[in-house]
């Protein structure tokens, strides 16, 4: 008998001009666990979303059970028995756990209420879960939540489930359970897919493990054969050469010590904790991480836009050696003290600046404040719209272009030179290459040397280890919400961050 | 005592007209649509239903019939206000433009056409230029025949049916909403349609049909307002829109729930009326009086979010459009 459950062969799918899912071609076994793992925008819930028909490969096939199939939307998924529990949990908060799982179940009129929680408690008992049927969702914790989620799915009768990093919100005790849960699934013939990227879970719970690395697909192993050393080097690859000029630091002298800093998230579980580091003039600092690591809070809460937890402390050394506590002022003190964010965020206009803006008023918004006059001064921040456009080769028929209506990496470039314009003591950017060419990239990296080499320090929040090997004097590596490590730029190897960025000890060498 | 039953009764067919409107808009935004149209396609509905009437009756002549009247009437009133629906469901849904300006935007075409055909009627009428729909209207108000039970017939039973018909639909719509399949999904469609469509739920269908389903039952209002409320004549006066933008807000005083709509509607028509029975206010101070339904609507807005129950709140994406590949 065939004990291939899914088959996928030679699946791609790109968005824009970014190929997300490159030629892919990967196997799911009936009755087992495989772990698909990869580093950040390798591809993993891309892939797994064509599976779940969310989204719909641009070529490739599909086999489910030997038979071609096709998968336009998330019912044809269901219909086929693939489930997926995403990443965000797809539940309506106002209904019961009861009427989320229910809910797009076939059939017309009323819902036998009875029956169902009846039904729901005996997948309950099946697997192990805990679950109460009648609780609203808004009352319920994550793990809870994600009870849920498993529920409706398998409700559905899902022979397949695919699970998109399910322990990133859960605590260790609870990601006891959940693999508990797995592994009966597994016992009842089930097959499980889960995208993560901690080796020591996917050596905890999976019979194999999947490699994808940039869109393609690496190779599978079988857990058992493997060890979490060997798995980090299929995932983050051998080290390209990338020729990104790097001048030694000059004028060394601490800028920012930041001490104990902890940050509390929005939904309850802390985002950063107890984080210390220095950083200096005329260096570079790379912030390498998993995403959601808590970089970004990191970066917001250093900038007075988070608050930080009682006990922080960020103190600030300004170029004429005056110190500054950070923590406790507003975040335009901030700003006037020299300490600059430029933040990428998704979907780059979200921070920073005003998509129906045209550039000049862009620049405007930084500038205004220290004007004195009642009406706006245009003159200034026109001749620096100007310089940025020219010396940043920002590609716009004119000035007055609404900035959303520029593409992604001009609009980078917009922010980046308004940022770098203001002279910054202190000059922090996230991901301020993410979805940019090749060219523009370099631009951006030649950019921020140049404002070492002017004894800025810079902090650079990137994905790409190949460019954070070559850009930066020193990585901070955080795993978790901590600091697992730093390293020297000049001397660290690829391997060495990978398995800190997972959180394995290795003997860093500073 | 007649005084207050007077009241009562005003009310009541105030209400009638805001209730038909709040409960289309609320099947509406139950699928995340806020159709800032209603004023409008209440105006639809209203100058179609007449303008059905007024070819029957006129093509009939002396053998026109109470019923028929009243059926053509009302097919014309719910199909057109429905089409007012599918403009907007188009542009909002397939398009994806924004609900608040196509909303308004909707508003002021419904008013137009309808003001436009009502005059144009009123001159076809000839004699005084008042268009009289004599027989139609009749078989709208013909009271249900308990009417003379005293108190109790006076305030129950001395309406048309329309407004007995509102009361049904609204509980027929609380019933679908809270006890069915269909009604579950439509709701979490306007929760959150992500999840309804990774559910397997056509978020485009059920939108689609709730605002045109939706947009016919808002059209009811304003059938009910030509043929009853004001007996059958046509005035431009503006006073559908006044009392559609009443039933947008009645949604919001209803917390979203049907049967709320039905004493919130009645309340209103009695905040709405209760100047006439005020003595010594003058035509300035009146004008007080008909603010109330808003203030009250404010203040159950500020009560909502003071008590924070998320079962009070609108529905989670309502005004947002859906496209399911955005990254």
């Amino acid at each position: 008998m065939d004990k291939s459950a899914v088959r996928l062969e030679n699946v791609s799918k790109s968005f824009g001009p970014v190929t997300a899912v490159n030629r892919v071609s990967l196997e799911l076994r009936r009755g087992e666990i495989l772990s698909l793992l990869g580093e950040n925008g390798s591809g993993k819930t891309t892939l797994m979303n064509m599976l779940a028909g969310l989204y719909f490969p641009d070529e490739g096939e599909i086999f489910v059970d030997g038979q071609p199939v096709t998968i336009r939307s998330p019912r044809d998924a269901l219909s086929l028995g693939i489930g997926m529990v995403h990443q965000h949990f797809k539940l309506v908060d106002v209904f019961t756990a009861a009427e989320n799982i229910v809910l797009g179940t076939g059939g017309s009129g009323r819902y036998d209420a009875k029956r169902l929680r009846q039904d729901i408690l005996d997948i309950s008992q099946k697997y192990g879960f805990e679950i109460d049927p009648d609780r609203k969702i808004y009352d319920m914790s994550v793990s809870e939540r994600q009870t849920v989620e498993i529920v409706k799915v398998l409700y559905r009768g899902a022979k397949i489930l695919i699970l998109d990093e399910p322990t990133a919100v859960l605590t260790p005790q609870e990601t006891d359970k959940l693999f508990a849960v797995l592994r009966s699934m597994r016992e009842d013939g089930k097959s499980v897919v889960i995208i993560t990227h901690k080796l020591n879970e996917v050596m905890a719970v999976s019979d194999r493990v999947a490699v994808l690395r940039r869109g393609k697909y690496i190779g599978d192993v079988a857990t058992r054969e493997t060890d979490p050393k060997k798995l980090t080097e299929m995932m983050v690859g051998r080290s390209i050469s990338l020729n990104i000029d790097r001048p030694e630091p000059t004028q060394r002298t601490e800028r920012l010590r930041v001490s104990s800093l902890s940050v509390l998230g929005e939904d309850g579980v802390m985002k950063l904790k107890d984080v210390s580091f220095e950083a200096y003039s005329g260096e570079l600092l790379g912030i390498a991480g998993i995403s959601g690591s808590g970089q970004k809070e990191l970066l917001e809460a250093i900038a007075g836009l988070d608050p930080a937890q009682p006990g922080a402390s960020v103190l600030f050394t300004s170029r004429e050696g005056e110190a500054h506590e950070l923590v406790g002022k507003s975040p335009l003190e901030i700003a006037a003290l020299g300490v600059a964010l430029s933040f990428v965020p998704e979907d780059r206009l979200g921070m920073g600046l005003v998509g129906d803006m045209d550039i000049t008023d862009n620049m405007l918004l930084r500038s205004y404040k220290r004007g004195k006059s009642f009406i706006t001064d245009r003159r200034r921040p026109k001749k620096l719209a100007e310089e940025v456009v020219d010396e940043l080769e920002v590609a716009t028929p004119r000035l007055s272009l609404p900035v959303r209506r520029l593409s992604g990496g001009n609009v980078q470039k917009v922010l980046v030179g308004r940022e770098i314009a203001m002279q910054p003591t202190v000059l922090m950017t996230a991901y301020a290459v993410r979805g940019l060419d090749i060219n523009t990239s370099y631009t951006i990296y030649n950019l921020l040397t140049e404002q070492k080499m002017k004894g800025v320090c810079v902090i650079y929040v990137g994905e790409d280890l190949d460019v954070l090997l070559e850009l930066c004097d020193r990585i901070m590596v955080i795993c978790d919400g901590q600091v697992s490590g730093v390293l020297d730029g000049r001397t660290a190897t690829k391997e060495q961050l990978g398995l800190l960025m997972t959180h394995m000890e290795v003997s860093a060498g500073e | 005592m007649t005084q207050l039953i007077q009241l009562i009764q005003e009310a009541l067919a105030f209400g009638t007209v805001i209730l038909f409107g709040a409960i289309g808009e609320l099947l509406t935004e139950k699928s995340g649509n806020l159709n800032l149209g209603t004023p409008g396609i209440m105006y639809l509905g209203g100058i179609a239903g007449l303008v059905g009437a007024f070819f029957y009756e006129a093509a009939a002549g002396a053998a026109a019939s109470p019923v028929m009247g009243v059926l053509i009437s009302l097919v014309c009133a719910f199909v057109v206000a429905g089409l007012g629906g599918l403009i907007y469901s188009f542009l909002t849904i397939s398009l994806r433009a924004n609900q608040n300006v196509t909303g308004l935007t909707l508003t002021i075409f419904g008013s137009g056409v309808a003001n436009f055909l009502g005059g144009s009627l009123n001159k076809l009428a000839g004699g005084v230029g008042q268009i009289s729909i004599a027989v139609t209207s009749s078989g709208y108000r013909a009271a249900t025949g308990l009417e003379n039970l005293g108190f109790v017939g006076n305030i129950l039973f001395s309406y048309g049916f329309l407004v007995y018909l509102a009361i049904v639909i609204a509980i027929v719509a609380s019933f679908f909403l809270n006890r069915t399949r269909a009604g579950l999904n439509l709701r979490s469609v306007g929760e959150n349609p992500g999840t309804a469509d990774a559910a397997g739920i056509s978020v485009a269908k059920n939108k689609y049909l709730a605002t045109c389903i939706g947009a016919g039952v808002s059209g009811l209002g304003g059938l009910f307002y030509v043929m009853d409320y004001t007996k059958g004549t046509w005035a431009n006066d503006g006073g559908i829109e006044r009392l559609g933008w009443l039933a947008v807000a009645l949604v919001i005083f209803a917390t979203w729930k049907p049967v709320k709509a039905i004493w919130g509607s009645y309340l209103f028509g009695v905040l709405f009326w209760m100047y006439l029975y005020i003595p010594g206010l003058t035509r300035s101070s009146q004008e007080l009086f008909k603010m109330l339904p808003y203030v009250v609507t404010i203040i159950v807005l500020i009560v909502v979010s003071i008590r924070k129950k998320r079962e009070n709140n609108p529905p989670e994406s309502l005004g947002l459009a859906y496209f399911r590949e955005e990254r």
